[in-house]
Order: structure tokens, then C-alpha cells, then sequence
């Protein structure tokens, strides 16, 4: 029921997620991702199984009229109310537990307890955001609490509606949750490994920001902007922006907004050498998928080290029809008409 | 298409006034190089790559030689299918040039099939033709150095007379004057036979990256294709292999001394045995490759290394140092060789299809075929041949002068060609006659008026270009030689109000950001004023400059592209470079704070 990053890989998705096995495979292929754990779906089954042992729960959303708000609505409150409200069974109870304590073993860390839906993340019918994810997890206690929470946004509003309106069998539909330990981001972001203004894959596009990444990823500051030679590792474009708030850990769980220190809002947030740590990284993880890819990444603020939170495949360039730039021909000499051939006129 | 409100223009050649006081100067240079009322209907761009000072009359042969040269090659021998060849004007001294572009399409389509036949048949013959091109200039370099030192003997020897040559020593003047001459526009012919095409090459090599890649650096493009072993880094390799050698025959100690070069060179030849033997060394090293100038070639005061040997000296106790501290000064050739083919594999795996590889393939192939001429053409043209001309000229001057037609030999160069050739005339009659030349009392006066037009034209400010603007420049010689486009012409005429006065922009050459000491080096004299870790701030730099290389921290130029001198030495060096700022030498004042990208091309002047 239990699974380690380090042993998952994307062909595991069935049983730990689109998450789960994006992440696991990332930490096979040497790439450094927070530790963590899968709840894998098996313990989502054995949890339904006790819980629909008193009442159908699957049935129910296999029969609701996605047209009918008010249906939805109500079925995905009673839903999420009965799974917050389960208990788990003893047996799961104590393997989360005894993975919960590894995890912690070294040093007590707040974990990210983040849905990973079995399809989710998947190219074709992105599921990306309709599964909640906690951050800043304190305890074990509230880590079983939102492990159930994340069972129970499989019943969210919007997640039913999606799913009864695209062709995913109810009973196939199977959550698993991943336990990471948090990084504490003294600067994070995103990176693309082809430009997003242009598509072109020589370059990478890196944008971060002081804190944590849920800053630039929910447009709450304007981060810093790189442009990357992938290859030659070139810095072609340094756009050092004005970066007036930073997101930090509560100590209470959650996240707060803060202002930045105003000696720090207009210096870069990244090295120049730490934009090359990442240019390894981000070609290491293109290699291995072998397309391009959309990145989390965090820079720890203790270690220093970069860690991935996320990647998955660039899906707007990729998707485009592009005309070939251009065909061998008979003769190589041909191609220099380009030049002399006044075919530009 | 959207045009501002009050759209600037570039003056018309006519408004472009003689500077006063200097018109007798301006009258000197040839009828077909003035303005004349029809220029104006034309647009012309002042070439201050090629020459960013104003020009002596005699310089100017290299203009004329140059241009007709460039002009047969595309107009009647390869028949580029869009351009003809370039027209040249001069005033106060600058030369500007204007594009002769081919607009009609059943002439452009004429061409075009002409063109197949003709310069295809020199990219599918490229080695061959490039092999037998070495040897033809080698033997231009050899029958230009077999030509005699003018000089005018008393009486016609008698061994002459024995013989029955039957031509006196004055004929000889003309003669060696003539082919002198003769053999400089025939190294122009030699210099264009494959240039244009080689850049034509490489360009569509740069067009594809462009479209591949939208976002690759210009010098990205450059590293795939520039050479490694080109001829224009060996002059600074000989410098290198003679400072190991001082280190292994023991002399180093010499080179601290802060001698000058001749003081140096004797104190090795009376030193013993390993003096001599690093002399030997040095004489191996020179021929031929202190043949390079410290300009690029087109001025005569631009002196050949093996002219005056104090500038290759002054970066031997560098690298001297260097040798003792461990470095062997190699330049790690197989790696660069290698770190190019990675690069160029790199580049390859990123394109999407299979038929985007193979036309890759293509042009790159195309492209290392070509560039070997590209950048090793300058070595044996504007360096080697063009030393041997002006050092020529020069012992014409100094037999002029020892007939007091100058004050001084390097007065020469204050007449055109023409006048020249009428000068010794004069001098030959009056040797046949027995008389005395008329020159004396001719030339003195106009060579100081010339020399203060000269003076004066250098404090005047040329308007960057003239005349009317195209709304299209898309003639390929001007693109590819010149990097002038519609865009560059827009920001000269951007006047500033617009965009950050302290801030520069040029092509970028090699990344890095540097802050330092703004150094002004406006000519090769200046160079001893550069100062460790100062940024040198130059019109155009060439591959002689490669030791100082060693002790800036980076490099700014007004004229240049990415594949210049200047930004391919500066890679070699890791050096931050911006090249092509249009005017960096103008708004950046001497000992300036500045700060260079040389990854984005942006020079900022900090105060």
C-alpha cells in the first residue's frame, strides 16, 4: 500500500499516480526531488472498501447528472464529508504511520500531502489542478487528515463533473497520495526547457522568485527571467525584476505572504552558477522523457541544493503542426539561393 | 506599414559640405569619386569598417582596387542574381558606398541560371580551386617581392651596357611602379574571387540556425563554424612558441630588462650561443608570419609586425611568464576541435525531423568548406601582400624624397596613384635629361596642405549615411560585409530621445559581464596607454592585436559582426566582447566607468 519515490517509476502510474510516478521516475533517473512516500491506490481501494461496507459511494457518482449543478454539488459534499469523516482501518492506519516516521527519521520536516490521481498528468487530458495538494503538513496526525482530504477532492465538485463528462470508467478511477517532505525555498520557479515565446528547444526559459514557488506559480510577483543556451549554457536574456512579496511557511501549516526585504528586491534571486545547476538538470530530465518539459523547481534554503517538485511534458509547442525549416536537396549548392537568390524579396 | 510622425532622414549627398579650407585636398582624389547631383536620388553609408579614419589620396588605390575588384566578381564573373557591384564617393577624406541592386525579374532569373553555372561549379570545386588560389597568391606574394628597390644609379652601369639591355635604370622606375600597382589590384581580383561566395555559404548556414533556433546567439552559430587551426591565430601561436623557447634556451632573464626591440635583438646576437640560436628562432616566426599589421591593412601607416617588432615584443614577458609559471601556451587544439563537433551534434539533436537533420548536414558541410577561405584569406591579402605594397611605395617615397620632391618618404602617401606615377615620371625625365626635376617645387606645399585637410577631416563628425533610405536593403554583399539592414539603419536614425543614453548596443560576441576602465584606442599608437584589467574601447579590432588580448578585461568595437576579428578572438580569449556599437568611440569618453554584456551585446556607461 506503501511506496517509495526512489523505487517508483511512470509505469507505476496505475497504482501511485500521475504524480507519484512522474516524481518517482525523476528520483530513478538521479534527478533530486524531496523524499517522499506514495499512499498508493490499493490503500484508496481498501479504504472505499470499508467505507462502502456501510453505503454505496462509487455507484452514486456513476449515476449523477453531470448537467444537474445542484445533484453534483450536493453528492460531492456528502461524499467528502463521509471520507474526511471515516476512519481508516487499522491496518493502513499503521503503514502510513511506520512511512510517515521514516521519512522523519533524520529530523522532524512539515511534508506536502498532494493528490496524484491516476489520471492526472497524463498528455492527453490534463487533470492538473482539480486534486488538492496541503502544504506544510506539521504532524502525523494532520498528514492521515489530508491524506483523507485528498481521497475526498476525488469527489470535488469539479472533478465529478470532468469525469462523468469525458469517457473514465468510475470504478478505474483511483487516487493516490503522495507524502513529500517541504522544501524550505529560499528561491523557486519554473523552467521550460524550449522557449515558450518561440518554441525554440535551444533554449531554456527560467523564471523564480525569493520563497517558495506558489509565489510565481499562482502570478502573485513578477519573478526573474532567464534565457538559457541548453547547449552552450549562454545566458542570452536576464530580466532582474522588482520582487515585492515572497511566499514563507507558517509555523502552523500553510503559507503565508510576506514583503521582501527591500536590499533583496531588486537583486537577481539566482546565481549565475545555480542557473547552470539548473540547465543540467532541466537537459538531464528532457534526455530522459526525450521531449520537452514544463519544471517546479525549488532552490533548499539550508542545503542550497536544487530540488525538482515537478515536471511534466511541455504540451503548447509540442501540440503545433511547424513546417520543416528545411529539405536536403540534389545539390548542397542550391541552398545558397536562400542568400543570393533574391527569393526574400 | 506604420510610419512615425516626424520620420528622420539621412542629409543628401549635395548638403554634405567640403570641410573649408580643405577643398584643394578634396579636388586631389579622383573626378569619379566626387559627388555629383545624380548621388542624391541614391543611398550611401559611410564605411567605417573598412575605413574609419579619413584617407590619404594615395590610400585611397586601396578603395578603387578593392571595389572593382568586388564589382566583376558579382557583376560579370559569378552573376549574383540580385546585386551588382558597389559604388564608391569620397569627402573630407571618408568613403561612402552605395549598393547597385538588381530589381527587374527576367534579369534577376537571367542571372540566376548564370549563376548556377558558375558559382556552383566553384562550391563543387571548392579544395581545388582554393589549393590552386594559394598558390596563386604565393606566387603574386614572390613576384612582388622579386620587384627591385627603386633607385637611380649616376651613370647606367656597365654591365648593362655589355649586356646590350638596351633599357635604361629610369625605365625600371616606371616598370617596378606599374607592376607595383598592377599586382595590388590583381591581390583585390585574387581577394574576391571567393569571398562573396564563402559568405554566402556561411550565411545560409547562420539563416538556417536563425530559423531552427530562433533564439541562438549569433556566436553560438560562429563557434560551430569558425576554424580552429585558421591562419589568422597563428601570428600570436609563433609568439607563444618563441617565449617557450627564450624559457628552454634560458634567456627569459633578457626580456625583463625593458629593452626595446633593437636594444633586445643585439643583446641576444652578442649574448652567445642560446641568444643566437632564439634569433634563429625568431627569423622562422617572421617569415612569414610577422607579416600581419596592426590595422587591417588598408591604411599605410598600419605597420606590418616585422616593420616594427615592439608591438609582437611587448606581450613576449607575458607570456614569458606564463611559460614559467607552468603554462605551456598551447592552444588545446584537439579539444576545441572536438568541443566544435559536440557543439554542432548538440544543435543536430534538437531539430525535430530526419529532413531537417540532413539539410543541416548540408549546409554545415557547405559551411566548414568555404570558411577556411573566409578567415584565411586575410592572412595572405590585407596582411602578407598589402605590407609588400605599401613598404613598395614607401622606397618610392624615399627616393623621392633623397630627390627633395618630400621632406619625408612617408609624404608619398599624400599623392593619388596618379599623381605618383607622374612624380617619377618627372624624376625620370629629369634623370635622362640631366636637368632638375620639377617636383621639388611642386609637391612640398600640396603634401602639407593635404596632411592639415587630413588633421582637419579627423575632428569633423560624417554623418553615418546619405540619401534617400530603401525600404528593403536586402542586397546580399552589403548585408553580409557590412551587417546593414533596415533595422541597423533605423537605430542611426533614432536620435536618443527614445532610448537610454547611457547605454550602447551591438552585436553580441562572447558572454561575460565586466566592469572596468574605459580605454579609448583610436588608433594602433595608443595601444601602450591600455592598462591591466581596462576595457579597450576601439573602432575595429584585428587578429595583430590577439597579445593585448591577454591584459584588457574586455572589449568593445564600433564596427563588426559576429564573425569579426574582434569576436572571434575574443572567444579564443573568453574575453566579454560587444562588437558593431556604431559609436562606442564617440560616447564613451576615456577613463569612463563601463560595464560590458557581451552576452547581450550591451555596453552601459556607469559615470
Amino acid at each position: 500500500m506503501i511506496g517509495w519515490l526512489a523505487d517508483l517509476g511512470l509505469a507505476d502510474r496505475p497504482q501511485v499516480g500521475g504524480k507519484g510516478g512522474s516524481l518517482g521516475e525523476l528520483a530513478r533517473a538521479g534527478i533530486a526531488v524531496p523524499p517522499g512516500f506514495v499512499v498508493k491506490t490499493a490503500a484508496f481501494e481498501r479504504f472505499l472498501e470499508s467505507a462502502e461496507s456501510e453505503a454505496p459511494l462509487r455507484a452514486l457518482v456513476a449515476s449523477v447528472d453531470p448537467d444537474s449543478l445542484a445533484d453534483v454539488t450536493a453528492l460531492s459534499q456528502q461524499l467528502r464529508a463521509r471520507i474526511e469523516a471515516a476512519p481508516l482501518p487499522q491496518d493502513l492506519a499503521a503503514a502510513i504511520e511506520r512511512a510517515y516516521r521514516k521519512l522523519n527519521e533524520s529530523h522532524q520536516a512539515a511534508v506536502a500531502v498532494r493528490s496524484s490521481a491516476t489520471t492526472e498528468d497524463a498528455a492527453d487530458a490534463s487533470f492538473a489542478g482539480l486534486q488538492d495538494t496541503y502544504l506544510w503538513v506539521q504532524n502525523l496526525e494532520q498528514t492521515l487528515d489530508k491524506v483523507r482530504s485528498c481521497w475526498g477532492s476525488l469527489y470535488s465538485v469539479a472533478s465529478i463533473t470532468y469525469r462523468r463528462r469525458h469517457p473514465f470508467a468510475e470504478r478505474d478511477v483511483a487516487m493516490a497520495v503522495v507524502v513529500q517532505t517541504m522544501v524550505d525555498a529560499r528561491t523557486a520557479g519554473v523552467m521550460f526547457t524550449r522557449s515558450p515565446l518561440t518554441g525554440d528547444r535551444s533554449v531554456m526559459a527560467i523564471e523564480g522568485s525569493w520563497g517558495l514557488g506558489s509565489a510565481v506559480v499562482g502570478g502573485e510577483v513578477t519573478p526573474d527571467r532567464w534565457v538559457v543556451g541548453k547547449i552552450t549554457g549562454e545566458i542570452s536574456v536576464r530580466e532582474i525584476s522588482d520582487k515585492q512579496i515572497r511566499h514563507v511557511p507558517l509555523s502552523e501549516g500553510g503559507i503565508q505572504s510576506v514583503a521582501v526585504d527591500e536590499s533583496q528586491r531588486r537583486i537577481p534571486c539566482m546565481s549565475d552558477a545555480e542557473l547552470e545547476a539548473l540547465r543540467v538538470i532541466g537537459r538531464k530530465v528532457e534526455r530522459h522523457y526525450g521531449r520537452p518539459q514544463d519544471i517546479e523547481w525549488a532552490v533548499d534554503r539550508h542545503s542550497g541544493a536544487i530540488l525538482l517538485l515537478q515536471s511534466r511534458p511541455e504540451t503548447v509547442w509540442s501540440s503545433r503542426e511547424v513546417a520543416p525549416v528545411g529539405r536536403p536537396v540534389d545539390d548542397p549548392s542550391l541552398h545558397v539561393l536562400k542568400i543570393f537568390g533574391g527569393f526574400n524579396r | 506599414m506604420d510610419m512615425p510622425a516626424k520620420a528622420k532622414q539621412f542629409p543628401l549627398p549635395s548638403s554634405l559640405k567640403v570641410v573649408p579650407g580643405t577643398e584643394r585636398a578634396q579636388a586631389a582624389y579622383p573626378y569619379y569619386t566626387q559627388f555629383e547631383a545624380g548621388d542624391d536620388q541614391r543611398f550611401w553609408f559611410y564605411n567605417s569598417m573598412h575605413f574609419p579614419e579619413p584617407m590619404s589620396a594615395f590610400d585611397m588605390v586601396t578603395a578603387e582596387a578593392a571595389y572593382c575588384a568586388l564589382g566583376s566578381a558579382n557583376t560579370r564573373v559569378h552573376c549574383l542574381p540580385t546585386t551588382l557591384g558597389i559604388d564608391h564617393r569620397i569627402i573630407n577624406g571618408r568613403v561612402y558606398i552605395g549598393g547597385n541592386a538588381v530589381t527587374d525579374p527576367t534579369e534577376i532569373a537571367r542571372r540566376l541560371e548564370e549563376f548556377k553555372q558558375r558559382a556552383f561549379y566553384y562550391y563543387a570545386n571548392w579544395e581545388r580551386l582554393y589549393d590552386q588560389w594559394r598558390e596563386k597568391m604565393l606566387a603574386l606574394i614572390k613576384s612582388a617581392q622579386a620587384l627591385p628597390t627603386p633607385q637611380l644609379p649616376d651613370l647606367e652601369p656597365l654591365a648593362n651596357v655589355h649586356a646590350g639591355r638596351g633599357i635604361a635604370s629610369n625605365h625600371t622606375l616606371l616598370d617596378t611602379y606599374q607592376k607595383t600597382l598592377e599586382g595590388y589590384f590583381r591581390m583585390w581580383h585574387h581577394h574576391f574571387e571567393f569571398l562573396l561566395l564563402g559568405y554566402g555559404a556561411y550565411l545560409t548556414f547562420f539563416d538556417f540556425c536563425k530559423k531552427a533556433f530562433p533564439e541562438i546567439t549569433d556566436q553560438t552559430i560562429a563557434r560551430m563554424v569558425a576554424g580552429i587551426e585558421a591562419e589568422i591565430f597563428r601570428p600570436d601561436d609563433e609568439l607563444r612558441r618563441l617565449a617557450r623557447c627564450a624559457v628552454e634556451l634560458g634567456i627569459d632573464p633578457h626580456f625583463d630588462k625593458q629593452l626595446s626591440a633593437t636594444q633586445l635583438i643585439e643583446t641576444l646576437r652578442t649574448e652567445g650561443e642560446a641568444g643566437r640560436a632564439w634569433l634563429k628562432e625568431l627569423e622562422i616566426s617572421r617569415h612569414p608570419w610577422f607579416n600581419i599589421n596592426v590595422g587591417d591593412g588598408f591604411y599605410h601607416y598600419h605597420r606590418a609586425w616585422n616593420d616594427d617588432l615592439s608591438m609582437p615584443f611587448a606581450s613576449l614577458p607575458d607570456y614569458i611568464a606564463r611559460v614559467k609559471a607552468g603554462e605551456s601556451l598551447h592552444r588545446p587544439v584537439e579539444k576545441l576541435l572536438e568541443e566544435r563537433k559536440q557543439l554542432i551534434e548538440d544543435y543536430r539533436e534538437l531539430l525535430t525531423t530526419e529532413e531537417e537533420r540532413a539539410a543541416y548536414d548540408q549546409m554545415i558541410t557547405l559551411a566548414h568548406r568555404v570558411f577556411p577561405y573566409v578567415e584565411g584569406h586575410k592572412f595572405y591579402c590585407e596582411h602578407w601582400y598589402t605590407n609588400l605594397f605599401f613598404n613598395k611605395i614607401r622606397e618610392f617615397g624615399a627616393l623621392l624624397a633623397e630627390h627633395k620632391f618630400f621632406g619625408d618618404a612617408e609624404d608619398v602617401f599624400q599623392l593619388t596613384h596618379y599623381e605618383l606615377e607622374s612624380a617619377i615620371i618627372d624624376l625620370m625625365t629629369a634623370w635622362s635629361n640631366g636637368s632638375a626635376p620639377r617636383g621639388p617645387g611642386h609637391w612640398p606645399k600640396l603634401v602639407a596642405e593635404r596632411r592639415a585637410a587630413i588633421r582637419e577631416w579627423a575632428k569633423h563628425e560624417t554623418p553615418p549615411a546619405l540619401g534617400v533610405v530603401p525600404d528593403v536593403i536586402d542586397d546580399p554583399a552589403i548585408v553580409m560585409l557590412w551587417g546593414i539592414t533596415r533595422e541597423s539603419l533605423n537605430t542611426w536614425l533614432s536620435t536618443g530621445a527614445d532610448s537610454d543614453p547611457n547605454e550602447l548596443k551591438g552585436f553580441a560576441a562572447c558572454r561575460g559581464v565586466v566592469e572596468g576602465t574605459a580605454r579609448i584606442v583610436k588608433s594602433v599608437d595608443e595601444i601602450s596607454r591600455l592598462q591591466k584589467g581596462d576595457i579597450l574601447v576601439c573602432q575595429v579590432t584585428n587578429p595583430s592585436w590577439a597579445p593585448i588580448f591577454g591584459k584588457i578585461s574586455a572589449a568593445v568595437s564600433d564596427i563588426g559582426g559576429s564573425m569579426s576579428h574582434a569576436a572571434i578572438v575574443a572567444r579564443e580569449y573568453g574575453l566579454p566582447a560587444v562588437v558593431g556599437t556604431g559609436n562606442g568611440t564617440s560616447r564613451i569618453k576615456d577613463g569612463q566607468r563601463i560595464r560590458v554584456d557581451g552576452g547581450r551585446g550591451i555596453v552601459t556607461i556607469l559615470g
